[in-house]
Order: C-alpha cells, then structure tokens, then sequence
C-alpha cells in the first residue's frame, strides 16, 4: 500500500513535471545518427516557437552575429547529470546531448516576435551537427529544412529604415562553412566572456551545472557600448563576433591570411596594410584590407558596405548593410596611426 | 562488436546510388537536398536543361561524384544569384566534378577548399558576356588541396584566373582552354604542379607561376609549364585594382614571380605584346620575415617563340623597347636578385634581363642587357602523378 503510494506519488510528481515543463525533451531526435523532419521531435517548444520548453536555459550574448537585424533568441538544453566545463580562454565545452538552439525573427506590429527559423546544434557522440528549421506558417511546428530556404521578409531598422530583403535561412552544409574548425563542427557563439543570462533562474541553473578555471575570466568589451571598452577593443569584439568563425587559421577563410581570432593589432594578419589575395572584384580597387586613417579606401569597409554576393562579406546571411557596425570600424580605422608615425 | 557493426553499416554504403536532379521549380532546394544527403559512393546526376539558382551550391560529402550530360546541355545558371561567395563549393574529399557548366556566378565559379584528390574534368566556367571587371575572381579554383587534377575544362571571363589553384599539393592543370581572363591558368603558393597540354588564348596573362606574402602556405616550387600554346593574351587587364594580376601586363605569356625550380619547355608562345616570358621577383614591398620576394632557378628550353614585345605593357617598358630598337625580346627577367638568380634559357630566342637586382627599386631604372649565357641546365622535375583512383575516372 505504502508501496503503491510511493509509486502513485512518483508518477504524480513526474505529470506534474512535464505538465510544469512542457513536453519531454527527445533524448532520442538529440542524440541518435538521423535527421529528425520536424522540429517536435525535440520537444524543445511547446507547440509554439514563443513557448521555449521550461528545461531550456534562456541566454544572450554581449556581442552577437549581424543576421540581417533578426532578433535571436537562444538557448542551451543540458541532459540530466551533464556538466560543463569552461576553459582557461572562456570556451565552453558541453556534455555529449546538449543542444544549443537559436530562433531568428523579426518584432511583429504587436510587440510580439515572428519566429521565422529555428537552429540547432546537437552534440551528438560524433560530434556536433547542424539542423535548420523552418517554422510553418500557423506556426504550430517548425519543419526541416536542409536545402536551406530564402523568405521575403520586411521589417524596420532601429533607426527606422524601412527594409525588404530575401531572408536566407542557411542550409546544413552553410551551417558547418561558419561553424567548421579543422573541418569538426563547433559552436560560434558560446564563449563565456560573451555570455549573458539575464534570469535570476538561468544564472542559477546554470552555475549549478559548470565547472569555471581557476583564474577567472573577464568579460569582453561589448561592441555597442562604449563603457565597455575602448574603440579598439570594441571593434575587435565586433570582428570575432562577426568575423573570426570563418578568419581563423582552422576556419572557412584559413587560406586569406586574414585573422580575427586573435588579438588584434598592426599586423598583416589583422588587415593592417594587408594586400588582398583571392578578394577579386571584392577588392573595389583598394590596395589595403585596411588603409590606417582611411575607412572609405578600407577593403574591409568597402565589403561590409557592398549588399552584391561576389563582394559583401560575411559570405553568408547577410542582405543589409550593418549600418551601426560599419561605423564603429570606421571610427577604427580612422583613428589608427599611419604607418612610420610612432 | 554489434556496435562496430552497426557504425560499418552506417558509414560505409551498401550500394552506391544516383540521385538524378532535373532542371524546373525549385531548382535550387532540390540540388542542395541531393548534395547534402548523398552518400559516399552516390552520383548525383544533373539533368538537361538550365538549373535556375539562387544562392551558392555545395557538397560535404566525400567520394560523391556530381555528373552531367555535357558542359553545352547541364548548366547551373547563377544569373540571378542572391548570396554565397561562388557558385559551387566543396568542402570534401575524393569528389568528382564532369560534364557540367557553370554560368554567371557573382563571385568565384566551383571553389573546392580543403577537398583532397578532387577531380575537374570536362566542365565550362563561364561569363557569358564576355571579359568584365564585375565578372567573378575566379573560375576554376582549388585551395589548400592535395592532389588536384583539372583535366579538359573550358573558362572564359574570369576577372582574376580562369583556373587557380592557390595553396595546394600536387597538381595537374591539363588539356584545357583558358580564354578572355585576366589570368589564364595560375598556380599561386603551390608546390609540385604540372601545367601542360592546355591553351592559354586572349587572356591579359596566359600561364602565371606566382607565390604572395602573408599567406599560411608561401615558398611556391617545383612548377613544370610545358607542351602548352600561349598565344596572343592581348585582353586588356580588366582585373580590379588592388589585385595582384591588376599588375600584370597585358600581352604576358607565361610570368612567374617568387618562385623556386620553375621549368618552361616545349611551349609554343607568340603574338603576346609584354612577352612570352617574363620572370619577375615580387616588387609590392612586404615584411614578412618567412617570404621570399625573389624569383630562384627557373629554366627554359626548346619553347618556339612568335612574335612578342612590341607592346610592353610595364612602366618604363616604352623607353627600354625604344632603347633596343623598338621591341623587348620574347623572355625577359627583371634582373632582380642579382647574377645568382639568372635563369636558364635554352631557348632559340634572345633574352634580356633588365638588370633591377634591388627588389625595391622601380623597374624604371632598368639597365637592360643580354641574359649571360653559362648557366647550367637543371635536371628535369619529375613529372606528378595522381592516385591512380583519380586517373582511372577519366579514363
């Protein structure tokens, strides 16, 4: 009797939980070789891309990836008993079932947000995979889409600008071309000094479940906020964030000699009076990645600038200029010294 | 053991099969599809017709071949592209890439980077309207690669190099047709590269040997350029400034630059108005304490020269023809690295050197004079060779 009551109390507990939390995570759709078609299979929302399953740990970073100004919404799910240790440089190494999952949308007359895509990455014990998820129109489920997918999208920019472009929902092997090292799979965006949980409840639940090294880390300069750090420091956060998934020695631009996962500094390797290689038209007729003093003869400038696919850069995801980031490089690169001026 | 099985069963394939894609609607998703979800072993076969296309294509699957019907009958149109940086990217290994063509690409036309023992063969990268600086940088473009074979392909427009192959490793560029680019064929920061049998015509520069600072791979070697026709590369350049082939002349026939152990022979050169070759060291100026701007060993023999000089295209190049009666000499060197870089020349065919030893001084203070015969005839590269895998696909 006791027995049966322990039991019936367990199962209580155990309804009320997913009542509580939602649907049950999909260990299954996280974890086995496959390609799950339906973004419920996950069970990561609850039948709405608004409604983020309560196992969820809701987080934003302090320097995040220009994407057509979409607005992101990002989580991590842990599997149960999985830990995750930082390391000295702030990355983040997850448990074997994580999956990190970002919506993109766009703010709706009504405040709200039209979730247009869902993206996940998946550790998986081959490693990481990429899934993009398209959500239907009645927004009930989010469909695989692995061939990638352009929607037409129209929004304002926060200084009012209105827009219409061809949103570019990336295909899987576009996931992997930002998000490959060494040709592996690895997060971009989950690197702790760039790390925010806003929530008294995220911040918990996800200290209970980390592992930190010894000597700390500081948090990074945030681009947009110049309390946080220097124009130089600012600008170079911009270009990790922005840049370096792809202008790193193990990433997708390996072969440009041009660097931005490093500490940033007069060298050839940060752009600094560096020639271009294989730029072709990107080029524009300018002699230097970027030409100390003069933004508008700046390579770099004059591609994050160019909305034309044989010249803007980055390569992928990107149908408008970012006007606010473009700035905050030109203020860069004008107030950097010429070169034999001390 | 099952386990071991069971991951066997998941990685390596059953049967190889075809996915066949048809041109029509919604071209773009379902040749992307099939590239993402073929298997080691599959073809993936290209209908007739014109392929419609969007964004940037590419495959991450090794061992996949991607087969046409024909470089005139299986086009992949990228007139109306919207993103990517090139038409065609493949980021795996033992890929196969035939009988296909693509048009019009915005940026570069099939990029493969990182992709080992990739195949090119009969295929046509193409701007349609003809020579453009807003045409894409290049055509054919492999980068840090091992083992490249580009065998009987067709590129025309490209405002950087119809082929490139840059940062690579064992490379033959073979019996293929390199029109109205700005560069026809070049091997930049590569080692070990056979370029042969091909036909370099109309471009601003034919056949270019070229190695660039600030690079991870740097040191170019060890390139054999030979049984080619490099004829009339009278295009004006049309590449945007600030590129390194914007500095070559129009009217090149084959240029190398910072190079080591280059070989030319058995060429058939002419009607180029710079030269038919031009050995060059790397003059933009660089810091970088692991390159080498200067040109080293590089020999030539038994090219049978046509007409060439009349028209050089390089500052100072007016007054220094006029100074030799009017026209430069079908070979000339820069000079730069002094008496110990001189190449061979075992041409029957006159050659100066303009005598610029300095790296950093201007070609404009050119003293020009005969290249002094005496230097020895280097033993012959060894020719490369492809895995035997990748010949047998055409064979």
């Amino acid at each position: 009797m006791r027995l049966l009551f322990l039991v019936l109390a367990c199962f209580g507990l155990a309804t009320a939980l997913i009542a509580k939390n939602g649907p049950e995570i999909g260990q299954a759709a996280i974890l086995e070789e496959g390609l799950p078609r339906q973004l419920s299979d996950f069970g990561f929302f609850d039948g709405a891309a608004d409604k983020p399953n309560k196992a969820l740990i809701p987080y934003s970073l302090r320097n995040p990836l220009f994407s057509d100004y979409a607005e992101k919404q990002r989580f991590i799910y842990l599997p149960e008993d999985g830990l995750v240790s930082v390391g000295p440089t702030g990355k983040v190494d997850f448990p074997v079932g994580s999956a990190l999952i970002k919506s993109f949308g766009y703010a709706r007359e009504d405040g709200g947000l039209n979730i247009l895509e869902t993206r996940l990455l998946l550790l998986r014990k081959s490693g990481w995979i990429a899934l993009p998820y398209v959500w239907r129109a009645d927004g009930s489920d989010a469909d695989l889409k692995i061939g990638g997918k352009r929607i037409p999208v129209s929004f304002t920019t926060p200084r009012g600008k209105n827009l219409e472009i061809s949103y570019s929902v990336p295909n899987k092997n576009q996931c992997k071309q930002c998000h490959s090292s060494k040709d592996r799979l690895e997060p971009i965006g989950p690197v702790w000094p760039d790390m925010i949980f806003d929530s008294e409840a995220a911040k918990k639940k996800i200290a209970e479940r980390t592992m930190f090294p010894r000597n700390g880390l500081f948090s990074r300069a945030k681009w947009d906020d110049p309390a946080s750090g220097n124009i130089k420091q600012r600008a170079s956060a911009y270009l990790a964030a922005n840049c370096a998934h792809c202008h790193s020695r193990d990433g997708s631009a390996s072969n440009s000699g041009l660097f931005y996962d490093d500490s940033i500094g007069f060298y050839r390797a940060s752009g600094y009076l560096k020639r271009p290689v294989a730029a072709g038209r990107g080029s524009g007729g300018r002699d230097f990645v970027i030409d100390p003093g003069h933004p508008e003869k700046s390579i770099l400038i004059h591609r994050m600038k160019s909305l034309d696919p044989g010249v803007a850069m980055p390569e992928l995801g990107r149908a408008t200029v970012h006007d606010e980031g473009v700035e905050l490089l030109e203020e860069w690169i004008r107030q950097m010294p010429a070169p034999g001026a001390g | 053991m099952v386990a071991a099985a069971a991951m066997l069963a998941a990685t390596s394939p059953i049967s190889a099969k075809t996915i066949s894609v048809e041109a029509g609607a919604d071209a773009q998703e379902r040749l992307q599809e099939a590239l993402i979800l073929a298997e080691p072993g599959d073809v993936v076969a290209l209908g007739k017709g014109k392929f419609i296309l969007t964004d940037g294509l590419s495959l991450d699957v090794d061992k996949v071949t991607v087969k046409g019907e024909g470089i005139g009958n299986s086009i992949l149109d990228f007139t109306g592209q919207l993103g990517s940086g090139e038409g065609f990217l493949i980021t795996s290994d033992d890929v196969v890439l035939r009988d296909f063509a693509v048009e019009n690409t915005k940026g570069d036309g099939i990029k493969s980077k990182g992709a080992d023992r990739i195949v090119y063969h009969k295929l046509r990268v193409e701007w349609t309207g003809g020579p453009k600086a807003t045409n894409g940088a290049y055509g054919i473009y492999p980068v840090e690669s091992s083992d490249v074979l580009v065998d009987s392909v067709l590129v025309r427009g490209a405002s950087d190099a119809g082929v490139y192959v840059g940062q690579s490793k064992n490379i033959i560029v073979r019996n293929s047709l390199a029109i109205e680019n700005v560069a026809g064929i070049e091997i930049e920061n590569s080692y070990d590269a056979d370029v042969h049998d091909n036909i370099a015509w109309k471009n601003t520069g034919g056949i270019l040997v070229f190695d660039l600072p600030d690079l991870p791979q740097m040191g170019g070697k060890n390139v054999r350029v030979f049984s080619n026709i490099v004829i009339d590369n009278m295009t004006p350049n049309f590449a945007p400034e600030g590129n390194i082939v914007a500095n070559v002349p129009t009217g090149t026939g084959v240029m190398v630059m910072a190079n080591s152990n280059i070989q030319i022979f058995d060429n058939v050169l002419g009607d180029n108005g710079t030269s038919n070759i031009l050995i060059v060291g790397y003059r933009e100026g660089t810091d970088d304490p692991n390159y080498n701007p200067l040109t080293k060993d590089v020999a030539m023999w038994e090219n049978q020269h046509m007409r060439a000089g009349w028209a050089p295209d390089f500052p100072g190049g007016k007054e220094i023809a006029a100074a030799l009666g009017g026209s430069l000499p079908p070979i000339f060197w820069d000079g730069s690295g002094g008496k110990e870089y001189t190449p061979y020349v075992g041409d029957n065919a006159p050659a100066i050197s303009l005598g610029v030893s300095d790296i950093k001084a201007e070609l404009s203070t050119a003293k020009p004079a005969q290249i002094e015969p005496g230097q020895k005839k280097p033993a012959k590269l060894p020719a490369i060779k492809m895995p035997e895998s990748m010949e047998a696909v055409i064979g």
